[in-house]
């Protein structure tokens, strides 16, 4: 069984010192030409995907609210619009930017993943992903949240998921994501008929409205926008504990995990299999590579005054090790690993040319693209329209 | 007619319309090709560059729309998310604008801002927003909020929404990213300022997640006629997108609104005057005048006329032939039967129009609706409808047009091979882009 490899894509990379590397390129941040050289990269590298990361605030090193660093990457792109940006320079590789769900229309979202799903002629993914920060909810002044720090510091409060707050950010997510789901199969693929005998551009027995109706939001559709190349474009989950699992299990195609070990990656496993059969899992490793791997993250710890703290484990050394523990991973039962480099471009390189030669001589990785679609690639089949079944 | 004496010739500014979901757009034709593909919308993009127009255009509706309770089936229908495209053609475009129609109603200003800012930064500085905005309930169905705007409130919450954008564009400083390895400086201390904004309809704190973009602002387009929409544009906008292309209502439109500029402190040149316009084109004035009517026939088949019809009486008319008179009956004024798209206001003066109208020729439904909806603008040959635009942008009836080809992709390409040659030979339009922003091109800046 071949092992699938995708890169997150984020900033200088994932430490806070990255810019400071010298192969990065700090002033090129905010370019279309930088982004396109790495992920042009890792479609050289034939990895099924990168995601980009997103949020609706600036970085901070505080939970909730800005600081005052001036020593740290700060902005960031709207990420479906990067990955937009980047389509029509690729030709294989998935494109999975993060949109939230908490302040975000469901409607413009689904439409803008359709949009980048026909961009890119099938590769469009999208990774939900909730806001819970008070800092975040004032950029648009409707709701008001407390405070992240008083969530994380109420009696038992460590434990997000048991937060009500958080359950009803789950829960809206989740009622995002169906309100997509829906939109993306409310258009029929046969449904433009361009009948000229009867003057009928689209047959609208093939068109749905999805009369949507919950707590958050009612959406009438059907949607704008045709239905994609892939019908249903790739939702994927990051998640660390049971009510994002529950997430995943019930919306996602792919959930991103995050073991730090081969024991616990077998539990997060049997834990997400008693919810879901199906969905693809990955799990998430923060990477520094090469001969000098140790030393450059020991060098980028200082430079930043604290060591670097991950949800994510964080792998440190050469990637033939990194081969070693990703098959080991594999056997249990872990199918892909969303690798986030260390430091960008450098630690790319290594996947993209190290890592892959490295799992390619044990038989554990692709030789060449073998679909065109970011679904062909995961092997998911492209599903009929639910509402053609139900006709 | 040439250049007043006494003042510089005006250069036209041109733009490209992608053709829409109504039926100037002709897809029965045996040459029109996807409205969804992304190489229809690179084709024309790609020729619009090579054209050297100023900017792409798309327009938005966020609901399909509909007729009689049904979704209309008889134009073309679907169409992608608009920064999404854009910031696709982006890649596969260098110099021409890029310029979305996005709704203010159903957006909050520090995402939009964020999406435009990115699709600046990306495009090398070419983005441009089209607010447009609606009361309508219909649309509202699809968003959080629903229908909740009052009508009179519609222009007021898009003022503070453009103006609240712009705090945002300008909450960083334009030197902001340092970038020092060596000195461990990413950012310059205090680049980054805090937003505070407490408006009638926003309440926004916070900072910004974005670098100042290379416009600074991104280009602002208001499309919309009445006098609240005219004042809008003079107090807000860039360019405004209007309707008035023939010479005597363009004249009037273009005095007022640029005589409201000078009560918010602009000059007449900071706001360009845009009307969409249609064309046909022919080797002789005849041929071009058989093409342009051959265009209408396709854009009003017998189902569309109907249609039109229906609209105009509030009634099912599906059993009258289009080929044949109008119906006897009297218009039905209690409801609408058409949802998704501006209203027809005084359907009783109209419907009695149409009849005398009809009756005074002796046309069919078809001939009628022929007769009574958007004629092309411009009718000639590459010559005369170079020196037409021309003559209406010297005239003062505008600064420059968007063009609304018919046909998707290829509509645009005669076009650009013929007309636009004959515009730079009479000095009135550019040869090369000169610069590398919307703004540049628009003389904005």
């Amino acid at each position: 069984m071949t092992l699938h490899l995708a890169v997150a894509l984020d900033g200088a990379g994932w430490h806070p010192a990255a810019w400071r590397e010298p192969a990065a390129a700090p002033r090129a941040l905010f370019s279309a030409r930088y982004w396109a050289g790495l992920v042009t990269e890792a479609e050289r590298g034939l990895l099924d995907f990168v995601t980009i990361e997103d949020a609706l605030g600036p970085q901070s090193t505080r939970p909730d609210g800005p600081d005052d660093r001036t020593d740290q990457v700060r902005g960031r792109f709207d990420a479906v619009l990067l990955a937009a940006r980047l389509a029509p320079l690729t030709h294989h590789i998935g494109l999975v930017p993060t949109a939230t769900t908490t302040h975000t229309e469901p409607f413009h979202v689904a439409i803008g993943i359709a949009t980048l799903d026909h961009v890119s002629g099938g590769r469009a993914g999208w990774r939900p992903q909730i806001s819970v920060r008070a800092s975040e909810a004032r950029h648009f002044g409707r709701r008001s949240f407390p405070p992240l720090d008083q969530v994380l510091t109420r009696p038992g409060g460590a434990d997000l998921s048991a937060d009500p707050h958080v359950r009803d950010l789950f829960e809206e997510a989740g009622d995002a994501v169906e309100v997509a789901r829906r939109l993306w199969d409310s258009w029929e693929d046969d449904a433009e008929i361009r009948d000229v005998a009867t003057g009928r551009f689209i047959d609208r027995d093939k068109l749905h409205y999805i009369d949507f109706a919950g707590r958050f939001f009612s959406v009438k559709g059907p949607s704008i926008t045709p239905r994609s190349p892939q019908g249903q474009p790739v939702v994927a989950a990051l998640a660390h504990a049971r009510l994002p699992y529950e997430f995943a299990a019930a919306h996602a195609d792919v959930v991103f995990v995050t073991p730090h070990s081969a024991a616990d990656a077998r539990a997060i496993v049997a834990e997400i299999r008693r919810l879901n059969a199906d969905v693809r899992i990955y799990a998430d490793l923060v990477v520094f590579l090469g001969d000098d791997a140790a030393g450059r993250k020991a060098r980028l710890d200082e430079l930043d005054g604290t060591e670097l703290v991950s949800d994510a484990a964080i792998f440190t050394g050469h990637v033939r090790e990194l081969a070693g523990l990703l098959l080991e991973w594999r056997d249990a039962g872990i199918q892909g690993f969303r690798l986030r480099p260390g430091a960008l471009p450098y630690d790319l390189w290594q996947i993209t040319s190290g890592l892959t030669a490295e799992l390619r001589a044990r038989q554990a990785f692709r030789s060449r693209y073998e679909a065109g679609t970011l679904r062909g690639l995961l092997g998911l089949p492209r599903p009929a329209s639910r509402y053609a079944e139900a006709r | 007619m040439s250049a007043r004496p006494g003042r510089p010739r005006k250069r036209v500014h041109l733009a490209a319309h992608f053709p829409g979901v109504n039926n100037t757009t002709v897809w029965t034709d045996p040459r029109s090709g996807s409205q969804i593909d992304f190489a229809s919308f690179t084709h024309l993009a790609r020729t619009a560059e090579r054209g050297k127009l100023d900017f792409f255009f798309l327009a938005e509706g966020l609901r399909l729309r509909e007729l009689k309770g049904r979704i209309h089936d008889l134009d073309v229908v679907g169409r992608p998310e608009s920064l999404t495209v854009l910031s696709a053609l982006a890649a596969v475009t260098h110099r021409l604008g890029l310029a979305g129609t996005i709704n203010a109603t159903f957006n909050e200003p520090y995402e939009l801002a964020r999406r435009l800012s990115t699709l600046d930064h990306l495009s090398g500085g070419r983005a441009a927003w089209n607010v447009v905005t609606t009361s309508d309930a219909f649309t509202g169905e699809n968003f959080r909020r629903g229908g909740f705007l009052d009508r009179a409130d519609r222009y007021e919450r898009a003022a503070e929404f453009v103006r609240l954008s712009r705090e945002l564009w300008d909450s960083w400083r334009p030197d902001a990213i340092v970038g020092d390895q060596a000195e461990g400086r990413f950012l310059r201390p205090g680049a980054i300022g805090q937003v505070e904004h407490h408006g009638r309809h926003f309440s926004v704190e916070g900072r910004f997640t974005l670098p100042r973009s290379p416009q600074g602002h991104p280009v602002i387009i208001q499309a919309g006629d009445s006098a609240e929409g005219r004042e809008f544009a003079a107090a807000h906008a860039d360019v405004i997108f209007t309707g008035h292309g023939s010479l005597e209502d363009g004249k009037r439109f273009y005095a007022d609104v640029k005589g409201r500029l000078a009560r918010y402190g602009r000059e007449p040149h900071q706001l360009k005057i845009m009307p969409g316009v249609t064309f046909a084109l022919g080797d002789t004035e005849e041929e071009a005048a058989e093409n342009a009517a051959d265009i209408r026939r396709r854009q009003v088949g017998p189902q569309t006329a109907i249609a039109f019809l229906e609209q105009v009486w509030g009634r099912d008319l599906s059993a009258y032939d289009p080929e044949g008179p109008l119906p006897d009956l009297e218009p039905d004024l209690s409801g609408d039967l058409s949802q998704g798209r501006v209203p027809i206001k005084d359907r009783a003066a109209v419907a009695a129009k149409w009849r005398a109208l009809a009756a005074e020729k002796g046309l069919s439904i078809r001939e009628l609706v022929i007769e009574v909806t958007g004629r092309q603008t411009f009718v000639g040959t590459p010559g005369t409808v170079a020196r037409l635009i021309d003559e209406h942008v010297q005239a003062d009836a505008a600064d420059g047009f968007i063009l609304v080809p018919h046909l998707t992709p290829g509509g645009l390409d005669e076009f650009v091979d013929r007309v636009v040659p004959l515009l730079q030979e009479r000095g009135a339009f550019r040869a090369d882009y000169t610069g590398t922003t919307l703004r540049d091109h628009l003389e904005l800046a």
